[in-house]
Formats: C-alpha cells, sequence, structure tokens
C-alpha cells in the first residue's frame, strides 16, 4: 500500500462533508449529549474527555521569551471528534472517537506546524482525568505532580516544556455555559490563564532555553456553531496590568461576540456582545487566503483601547482543516501579549 | 463563381454517395483504430499502475517482523509513541481476493479524488469493502457493505484495518508498516521499541509495469500500423475521386476559376470531411475500446463529459490527437493528388482515364523507391541504434514492402501466365495483371493489415508464452509455505515431510554483485528445478556445474549489467565463480545470482530458510493447507496456493491479450472493406474489357465466379507475402524496439496455426469483399455489355 493507491480511497472520505473544519462543528447532534444551562462543572473530573459530546478540545497556547528577550509563541491541541453516538463504546478500531493533534513554535520570521491524527479505542491517543494526562503519539501533556510537562515534535522543531502553578479556574459564560450564537448553540468552556512556563524549543539550530506564560483553555460541545456560521476570531491576551481578556467573535449571518474579563485576582466577568467591539485593521495574504493579522479591540467599560499585532503574520496552520494561530503583541491603553486564532477566512 | 464552384464540386459527392461513404468510412475506421488502441492502452496502463500501486510497489520503507511473520498492534502502538509515523496496513487472501486493511486516519496522504462517502461509513458499524465490481464479486455479500470503486487495482479489496482483521482472523495483528515521510525531530530508536521488528527499504517500481510498458509500446506500434492501412484506403478514395473530377475541374479551370481557389476548394472540401470522419472515428474508437475492455466503459461515460477530476483534462487531448490523426492522414494521403492537379495543364483534365493506371515507367519509380527503403531498413537493422532508428526501421521495413507489393504480384502473375495453356486461364492471368494497379492500393492495405495482425500476434503470443514460462519456472510448486520463524520452518518441515513429494527450503540474501546491489539465491539439488528451468544461455552440463559448487547462474538483468556470459567469472562475496547458466527474470530490476545450498549456507548460516516449497499433486493441495492451518496453527495467508497466483497474475494479462484478437478482425475487416471499394470501382470501368470475352462464349455466372476466385487469389498471394513481412516486424519489435527500449530482449517464439488462422481470415474478408461486385457482374444486363461495342470508341 503506498501514497497514491491510498489516496484513491482515503481522501474518499471526508473532507467535502466537513467545510467546518473536524468533526463538522456545524452538523447535526443527533444522540449526542448537550450542554445544559446551569450544570455545574466538577474538577478534576471535567479536566477529562466527555465522550458523549461531539467534539472537544485541549488547548494550550505559551507566549515564551529565550535568554536574548527574543520572543517565541508555542501551541499544543487535542482535539477529540465523536464520528457516531455512543460514547467510550464500542472499543478497539471500532471506536467512533478520532483524535487530531496540532502543534506550532512559531518565531517572528518562521513557524513550524505539525499535526497527528489517531484513531480512538486503540490506545494511539487519549485523555484521562487525573493525574491530568492527555497524548497523541509522543505528543504529551500530562500531569507530574504539581507541574505539567508538555511535549510534541514534528519533522522540524520538538519542545519540551514544564507549566507550573495551577492558578483559578476561569469559566467561562455562565459558570462554563458559554452561548455561541443567537440561536443558542453553547459549549462547556473554561480556561487556566496563568500558567508559568520553562523549557526547551528544539530547533534546527539548536536548543533554545525558554521561560512564559501559558493559557489553558478546554471546551466541549456537540454543535458549537449554528449552521450559517463559516469561522471564528478568538483572542486570549494577557495584559501587564495583570488584567486578562478572553474574547471570540463567530461569522455568520450575523456576527456574534463574547467575552471573558478575567481580574488579577482571578475573578471572571462575563461580557456581552454589546460590550465589546473588535475591527481587522490590516490583512495578510497567506496560503493564499486574505488574514486580519492587526486588529482593534476595545472594552469601554474596562477602559480597554488596545491594537492587537501578530508576531508573524505567517503563522498558518496548514494541516487537513486549516486556520491562523499564533502570538500577539498589544499595545495601546494596556500592554501585553497573547494568542489569536481565527477559522474560516478565504 | 466560387459559390457556384462549390457547388459543381459537391455535386460530385452527391450522385456518389457510395464514394463519399468509402472516404468518410475509411478514414473514420483508421481514426478508430488509433484512437481504440490509444484508450486501451491508458486505461490498461492506468490498471497496471494501480496494480503495481497497491500490489507492493512502494515508494515508502516498511517496517516488518523480522522473522517475517506479522507484527503485533500493541508494537504499532508502542512506535505510534515513540515518534514513529507509521502506518498499519493487515493483508490476506478472503475468497482469492487480496484485501488490505488500512487505517485512513494515519495512512499516507496523496492526491484526492472526489467522491463520495463518508469515514464513520467506511471504518464504523458495518463497515465497507471497497475494490473494482469484479472483485467484489467474490467476497461474501453478508459482510460489510460493498463499495464499488473503478480506480482499484483488479483482484484487491480496501476495508478498515478493523473490519479487515476480523475478516482474514488476524485480531490484534499487523502485517507491516507504512513509514510515512516527514519523522520528526526526535524518535526513540526501533531497536529499542520493538526488537524482532527490522526497516525494510523503499521497493523500487514493480517487475509489472517493466514488464507491461514494453507491451504497451508495441501496442502503440500496432495502433500507428492500423492508422497506414486506414490510410491506404483514404489514399484510394481520394485518388479516385479526383481522377473522375478531372472533367470537372477542366469546365471549372474554362470558366475562368483560378487554380489557387479551385486547390483551395478542393483543400477546404478534404478539411471538413476530415474533421467529420476524424470525429466519428474518435467516437468508433472509444466504443471499440469500450466492447473490448469493460473498463473502458467509464472512459466512455467520460467522453461525454459525465466523469470527475483528471480525466477531464486528458480528454481533449485524445480528440485532438485523434482529429489530428484524421486531418493529418488526408492531407498525406491526398497530397499527391493535389500536387497532381496543381500541376496539370490547362485543359488536359478532360480525358478519362482508368484510375491510377501507372505506367511502366511509375512503376519502375516506385520499384527503385521500395529496394531504397529496404536497402535502408536493412541499413538501420544492422548499424542503427535508439528507439529511433527502431522505429525507422519500422517504417522504412512496411512502406518498401508496401511499395513493392504491386511489381513482386505483377512478376507473379505474368508467371502464372506463361505456364498457362488454356486460353481462358491465359486470359485470366492477363486480366488479372491488367486489373492489379487499380487494385494494388487495396492489397497494399490488406498486406499491411495482414502484416501488423501477424507481427503483432507474434509479440503478444510471445510475449505470453514468456510471461508464463516465466510463472511456471518461478511457481514450480504446488505449495508455499512462508514460516513466522526458522523455528516454525523446522516443524513446518518435520509435519509435511511425509505428506508431500518433496520440501525445497528457498534461500535468499541481499548483496553485493559486480558491484552494485544483487539478490544472492541458494538452491537445493531438486527434479522439480532441473526439469521445469529454461535459460538463456546454459552450458550443457549446468545444474551438475551449479551443485558441485563450481558455478553460479545469473539473471538475465546481472548478465547484460555486469557484461557476462557463460565462462565469465562472477565474485559471489569472495569466491569466484564461473557463470554457467543465464536466466530470464523479467521484470526484476535487481540483478540476482543463484548458487548451489550448501555453498548458500556457509556464506550465510545467519538466514536460515523460512520459506519453504511444497512439491505434491495439486489436488491434494486443499487438504494440507487445511491440515497446516488446523495441526500447525499456521495462518493462512502465509500458505500460497500456486495454482491460485498463476492464475491471478495471468488474469491481469489475460484482459490486454484478449483485446489484440479483436483488433486484428478489426484490421482485416478494414482491409476487406478497402478492397469492397476497389472492385467496385473497378467494376464499372471495367465492362469494356469484359464485354470481349462475353460476346466470345464465356456466360456472365462463370464471370462472375472468375471475379470471385481472382479476388481469392490475388489475396492468397498477398498474404504469403505479408506472413514473411510481419514475422520481420515482430523481430523488429521485439529484438530492436523492444531492446532500445528497455534493454532486454523478449524472445520470439513463432505460432504457425494462428498465421494459418489469420490467413484464412484475410481469404475470408477477400471473398466476401469481391462476392458483391461478383454477384452485380454475374447479373449485368446483356444489353449493358452489348452497348461497350455501339459505343467503342
Amino acid at each position: 500500500m503506498n501514497a497514491r493507491g491510498l489516496a484513491l480511497i482515503l481522501w474518499l472520505l471526508p473532507m467535502a462533508a466537513w467545510p467546518q473544519g473536524f468533526a463538522g462543528l456545524g452538523s447535526q447532534t443527533e444522540g449526542f449529549a448537550r450542554p445544559v444551562r446551569g450544570h455545574r462543572l466538577e474538577f478534576p473530573a471535567d479536566h477529562g474527555p466527555h465522550p458523549d459530546f461531539r467534539i472537544e478540545w485541549w488547548y494550550l497556547t505559551a507566549n515564551l521569551r529565550g535568554p536574548d528577550g527574543a520572543p517565541f509563541g508555542a501551541q499544543w491541541t487535542l482535539f477529540r471528534s465523536a464520528l457516531a453516538p455512543g460514547g467510550q463504546d464500542p472499543q478497539g478500531w471500532d471506536s467512533p472517537q478520532q483524535w487530531m493533534g496540532n502543534a506550532a513554535v512559531t518565531g517572528t520570521d518562521w513557524h513550524h506546524f505539525s499535526e497527528r491524527l489517531a484513531r480512538g479505542g486503540v490506545g494511539q491517543a487519549g485523555v484521562v482525568a487525573e493525574p491530568f494526562r492527555a497524548f497523541v503519539d509522543d505528543w504529551v501533556f500530562e500531569q507530574n505532580g504539581q507541574t505539567f510537562d508538555l511535549r510534541a515534535s514534528g519533522s522540524d522543531f520538538a519542545y519540551d516544556l514544564h507549566l507550573a502553578g495551577t492558578g483559578p479556574v476561569v469559566l467561562h459564560g455562565e459558570a462554563g455555559y458559554s452561548v455561541k450564537s443567537g440561536a443558542g448553540q453553547a459549549s462547556y468552556y473554561y480556561s487556566m490563564p496563568g500558567l508559568e512556563v520553562s523549557g526547551t524549543l528544539w530547533l534546527r539550530d539548536g536548543p533554545v532555553a525558554v521561560t512564559g506564560t501559558a493559557w489553558f483553555d478546554h471546551e466541549w460541545s456537540s454543535q458549537p456553531l449554528a449552521a450559517d456560521q463559516t469561522g471564528w476570531d478568538w483572542f486570549s491576551l494577557s495584559f501587564d496590568s495583570g488584567d486578562r481578556l478572553m474574547a471570540f467573535w463567530l461569522r455568520g449571518a450575523e456576527r456574534f461576540g463574547s467575552a471573558t474579563w478575567i481580574g488579577p485576582d482571578g475573578q471572571a466577568t462575563p461580557l456581552t456582545d454589546a460590550e465589546i467591539a473588535a475591527r481587522p485593521l490590516a490583512w495578510h495574504q497567506v496560503a493564499g487566503r486574505d488574514v486580519p493579522t492587526r486588529w482593534q479591540v476595545d472594552v469601554p467599560s474596562r477602559g480597554l483601547d488596545v491594537t492587537v499585532q501578530a508576531l508573524n503574520p505567517d503563522a498558518w496552520m496548514g494541516g487537513r482543516f486549516p486556520y491562523w494561530e499564533g502570538p500577539v503583541t498589544v499595545t495601546g491603553s494596556r500592554n501585553g501579549q497573547g494568542y489569536l486564532e481565527m477559522t474560516g477566512h478565504e | 463563381m466560387i459559390g457556384a464552384a462549390l457547388g459543381a464540386l459537391m455535386s460530385f459527392w452527391r450522385a456518389r454517395p457510395l464514394q463519399l461513404f468509402t472516404l468518410l468510412a475509411g478514414l473514420a475506421l483508421a481514426t478508430a483504430l488509433w484512437s481504440g488502441v490509444q484508450a486501451i492502452n491508458a486505461e490498461a496502463r492506468a490498471s497496471y499502475a494501480a496494480a503495481s500501486a497497491t500490489l507492493g510497489g512502494d515508494s515508502l520503507e516498511r517496517i516488518v517482523d523480522r522473522a517475517g511473520g506479522t507484527l503485533a498492534q500493541a508494537d504499532y502502538i508502542a512506535l505510534r509513541r515513540g515518534g514513529w509515523l507509521v502506518s498499519p496496513v493487515v493483508e490476506g487472501r478472503l475468497n482469492g481476493v487480496r484485501l488490505a486493511g488500512i487505517d485512513p486516519l494515519t495512512a499516507p496522504q496523496g492526491p484526492t479524488e472526489a467522491g463520495a462517502g463518508d469515514l464513520w461509513g467506511f471504518i464504523g458499524g458495518r463497515g465497507q469493502i471497497i475494490g473494482r465490481a469484479d472483485t467484489l464479486r467474490n467476497l461474501p455479500q453478508e459482510g460489510p457493505e460493498l463499495v464499488e470503486q473503478h480506480s482499484m487495482a483488479p483482484g484487491l479489496a480496501i476495508a478498515d484495518i478493523g473490519q479487515a482483521q476480523r475478516l482474514l482472523g488476524l485480531e490484534g495483528r499487523i502485517s507491516y508498516l507504512v513509514v510515512l515521510p516527514g519523522q520528526p525531530l526526535r524518535q526513540v530508536p526501533l531497536a529499542e521499541i520493538a526488537p524482532g521488528l527490522e526497516l525494510t527499504a523503499a521497493r523500487p517500481a514493480t517487475d509489472l509495469a517493466r514488464l507491461t510498458d514494453s507491451f504497451h509500446l508495441n501496442l502503440t506500434a500496432f495502433g500507428l500500423l492500423a492508422f497506414a492501412v486506414g490510410i491506404f484506403i483514404v489514399h484510394g478514395a481520394v485518388g479516385l475521386a479526383f481522377e473522375q473530377r478531372r472533367a470537372l475541374v477542366r469546365t471549372l479551370r474554362a470558366l475562368g476559376l483560378p487554380l489557387g481557389a479551385l486547390i483551395g476548394l478542393l483543400a477546404g472540401e478534404l478539411l471538413v470531411l476530415s474533421l467529420l470522419a476524424g470525429g466519428m472515428g474518435v467516437a468508433l474508437g472509444y466504443l471499440i475500446a469500450a466492447a473490448l475492455l469493460p473498463d473502458v466503459a467509464a472512459t466512455l461515460r467520460g467522453l461525454y463529459g459525465a466523469d470527475l477530476t483528471g480525466q477531464l483534462q486528458i480528454r481533449p487531448v485524445w480528440w485532438l490527437s485523434g482529429l489530428g490523426m484524421a486531418v493529418g492522414g488526408a492531407a498525406l494521403a491526398s497530397a499527391g493528388a493535389l500536387w497532381r492537379l496543381a500541376r496539370l495543364p490547362f485543359l488536359a483534365g478532360g480525358q478519362r482515364r482508368a484510375w491510377a493506371l501507372a505506367g511502366q515507367r511509375a512503376l519502375r519509380r516506385q520499384f527503385a523507391l521500395a529496394i531504397g527503403l529496404l536497402g535502408l531498413a536493412a541499413i538501420l537493422a544492422l548499424r542503427g541504434s535508439g528507439l529511433l532508428a527502431g522505429f525507422g526501421l519500422l517504417a522504412a521495413l512496411m512502406l518498401g514492402a508496401a511499395l513493392l507489393l504491386p511489381v513482386v504480384l505483377g512478376w507473379l502473375l505474368r508467371g502464372c501466365e506463361r505456364l498457362a495453356s488454356a486460353p481462358v486461364a491465359q486470359w485470366f492471368w492477363a486480366d488479372s495483371r491488367q486489373q492489379l494497379p487499380g487494385l494494388s492500393l487495396a492489397l497494399m492495405a490488406l498486406m499491411l493489415a495482414m502484416a501488423a495482425n501477424t507481427g503483432v500476434s507474434t509479440m503478444v503470443s510471445s510475449f505470453r508464452l514468456t510471461f508464463a514460462g516465466f510463472l511456471d519456472q518461478r511457481l514450480m510448486a504446488e505449495l508455499y509455505v512462508d514460516a513466522a520463524t526458522p523455528a516454525e520452518a523446522d516443524r513446518v518441515r518435520d509435519y509435511v515431510t511425509p505428506r508431500v513429494d518433496a520440501v525445497l527450503p528457498l534461500m535468499a540474501a541481499q548483496t553485493m554483485l559486480a558491484g552494485g546491489p544483487g539478490e544472492l539465491r541458494g538452491m537445493v539439488d531438486h527434479a522439480s528445478f532441473r526439469d521445469n528451468w529454461q535459460f538463456l544461455a546454459a552450458l550443457p552440463d549446468a545444474w551438475d556445474r551449479l551443485h558441485s559448487g563450481r558455478g553460479v547462474m545469473v539473471s538475465e538483468q546481472l548478465a547484460r549489467r555486469a557484461d557476462l556470459w557463460l565462462g565469465d567469472v562472477l565474485g559471489v562475496e569472495g569466491t569466484a565463480l564461473p557463470v554457467v547458466a543465464v536466466v530470464g527474470d523479467y521484470g526484476n530490476p535487481v540483478g540476482q545470482a543463484i548458487v548451489t545450498a550448501s555453498l548458500f549456507a556457509s556464506l550465510h548460516p545467519e538466514a536460515p530458510p523460512h520459506r519453504l516449497a511444497l512439491r505434491l499433486p495439486p489436488g491434494e493441495v486443499p487438504g494440507l493447507v487445511d491440515a497446516l492451518v488446523r495441526d500447525l496453527g499456521i495462518s493462512r495467508d502465509r500458505l500460497t496456493d500456486q495454482a491460485a497466483l498463476k492464475a491471478y497474475s495471468m488474469g491481469v494479462f489475460e484482459r490486454t491479450f484478449a483485446v489484440t484478437g479483436a483488433l486484428n478482425l478489426l484490421t482485416l475487416a478494414v482491409a476487406g472493406f478497402a478492397m469492397l471499394m476497389s472492385l467496385l470501382t473497378l467494376a464499372a470501368l471495367r465492362l469494356p474489357q469484359l464485354a470481349p470475352v462475353w460476346a466470345l462464349g464465356l456466360t456472365r455466372a462463370r464471370l462472375g465466379r472468375l471475379e470471385l476466385l481472382r479476388a481469392v487469389l490475388l489475396a492468397g498471394l498477398v498474404t504469403l507475402l505479408a506472413v514473411p513481412l510481419g514475422l520481420a516486424l515482430a523481430w523488429v519489435l521485439l529484438a530492436v524496439v523492444n531492446v532500445e527500449a528497455f534493454g532486454w530482449r523478449l524472445p520470439m517464439h513463432l505460432f504457425p496455426a494462428d498465421y494459418a488462422w489469420l490467413a484464412g481470415l484475410a481469404l475470408v474478408a477477400a471473398a466476401l469483399a469481391a462476392w458483391w461486385p461478383a454477384r452485380r457482374l454475374a447479373r449485368t444486363r446483356p444489353a449493358d455489355l452489348l452497348r461497350v461495342f455501339a459505343n467503342e470508341r
């Protein structure tokens, strides 16, 4: 069996059916569990997988600096997608659970990306809640006593990072019930935004010691997008003041935004669509698409009036479900840094 | 003026629809044969490519069990967890179908082909098996859903790995791992994860492809020859039309039509006709291809725009090439006629002449040209090198022979005339000779068709014989056992020894031979080998020398690469051995040397044989297979039934072989059609020559019978000349073109029965072609014959 032979069969398979990316975020969901308003999240159990839901991701982004102060970004993501309802059963190759890992390292003028796909049920990928451990192939995000180890590698990069400080768990929306559209699509969504990072990036030129901060997200749902929604722009920003902002806008027939303001003490305040604003300031062409890599973000009630600029506008995640994701710097009424993710731009 | 002239020229075709039909049909048939062969070729090539892509011609490295067995699924997971980007494949046979189980998520990615289907349908629930319709027919209908996919290799079916493991009884096992490109920066070493596994190099392009490339080159040559036959027909039809319109041309010129305009009109007329005929021809060609190859039915769908992706881009090229051949062919066929017209003296066109009655001078010129071409062919055969010279040789040989035909036939008929004593016989031969110029184009077409058929039949049959012989030689044992470990091999050997006629261990190791990578094989002394193996060249006591350890056998590829032949010395891992035999090893790109088993064992004590060939009566094979599975727990995919394997391999080729038989019939039909048209044309012109004979007392019925006899006789003579020409053609294809193109020579075999059958067909075609004109002659009204005398000029 070789590439040509397989290609015939293989990508007969799914792409056309997944216009909204891995797992078809906007498609039908009969038989899957749905997020319920008022449901109370329990930790550490809810750090683990929710196989009754159709789609889930564990997402870690880190803003890093080298010994000379050079900025870097690192990303580690594990997606779970259930092709059919049925939770954990059956096991083995018949499991409906599919996994996709994305990892990247970004510098000011380079961006390395790698992707892994795996079947559930055979031990190639999975997540356990306690002690926490998420993995696909040799990529691991696991609890090691009071800290976490994070590892990934691609053909032109690898990294070993250690994360310390559990920080407060920040529940988005209504106690973790995060509404995604006017029609009521929703997900469970929480973050741990204040992790401290140290470790090593392995690049072609050799190892680079890095330190910085990381932001962890965990979100699960069965239909987080409305049928007309084609993509989103998501910001996680950490300001020098110690405040943080998570904000996203979903693009569809109407633009739907939602945000969480996180105080230095971890106190989370939901912000409605009306309280926040973001507009592109500059567009950049990457992989044949026009992507806004410079934004104006305003939260008048908090006195926020900042420009968000991509560290490297070419931070394209060219996997099977391509999107833009990279570190950003924040200037204006507050200075800071963070990560920006944009999907569905043509 | 132009309009009037055009109307006048067109009125000619209106008055002679049959002639118009000849012209269009000749050109359309020529184009059809050309594009049909092209389509078949392309289709067969794609199917072979799919076969070699899926059957192990692999561009990627693999990880396999060192002992040759399957590997544990746990090892696969351990490798993935150790940073190895590998994808599992489980393979085995299910009802004679080769079933491959893959994991679509980790499998190597390639260009995508659009199509319906969903990932969950493939892997989940009932699952799916994907394959061609003829493959799926052999699979159980109650299992996974069977999904037809035309582009799959014959005999191969694909399922998800989980489904395939279940169907093959290989739960938790994996046949091999494909190593994907772009491995990550860090990996745990393979030996640390799974010491029992090893990385094997990517396998180069397969044998199958190399064998079939040569076949397709020859088929393309056949397509060209078929086209040449058609062009002869067109040449005849165009020449006739021009001759018959001489009076019209004179009139038009006299009325003031400039020569340039006239030639432009005639050329435009030809262009329109050839485009029309070419279009019909391309469509007809695809119909032929579709009828001959069931798979081309899909191509045909594409012809009308119903197909998807890549093929659509190729199809206009095929259309263009077909139309281009038609227009180019028509231009070629009519260039002479247009040239003569351009040089015709004003008003000289009116004289009525029999069509193309070449004078003695023209015939002498033709003879000189033919001799020149054949001389050129001889020079090319002796001195030429390169593929171009090979095709030049082909063209010079065929054209020279065709031009020589009327001259040689003239000699033969004159000889017969001298031998004849009865007046009717004398008249018959003289009349035949007199008709020769009018028939010569049709006879040339017949000869080319016959020669092409003879040559291609020889080529195809030699190819098949070589391939079948090669399979027989390589698969001479009835059952092959691939033991997982040397220990298992010992157990199998102990178990089967009392149950079979012979147990022959097969030994092989990779090594360096004559400065390049090669394969060393060890062979035990057994009658199976002595009786079955055929050599390209061998010393008389080759086997004895081999098994006394004083000789080595080398494959043709190694022999040609290292310039070795009988008696030359080859160093085999430090031992110098004289070459005692050269064996054909079609398709294997790696050079091979064979030594006796004891020598092999001393050179490679670390590689004990775990592949065993068992000789036993064929009827006992199924019983032994069951016993091995039941008593020793050998998995079925480690047992290869020779008959099944051979049938499978031959099946891949049979389809293409079948095509040539049908093409033979078609070319002869085209040639017969040319003859019919020539005879019909001549019939009208010949009345003045027949009327006196009739008046002297020969009945019309007898005249008709003689006409029929003449056609068959001429066809017989042509056939006699065509067979040696066809053999020369086959020789050029196999021994010159093939060697130039692929570096090895396909042995040529002769098939007298085939030639007799072809000759019979040619005679039947001639008889059928002559039947209608002869019947018409036999029914000519006496009044028409009498009128000849009334109109005596």
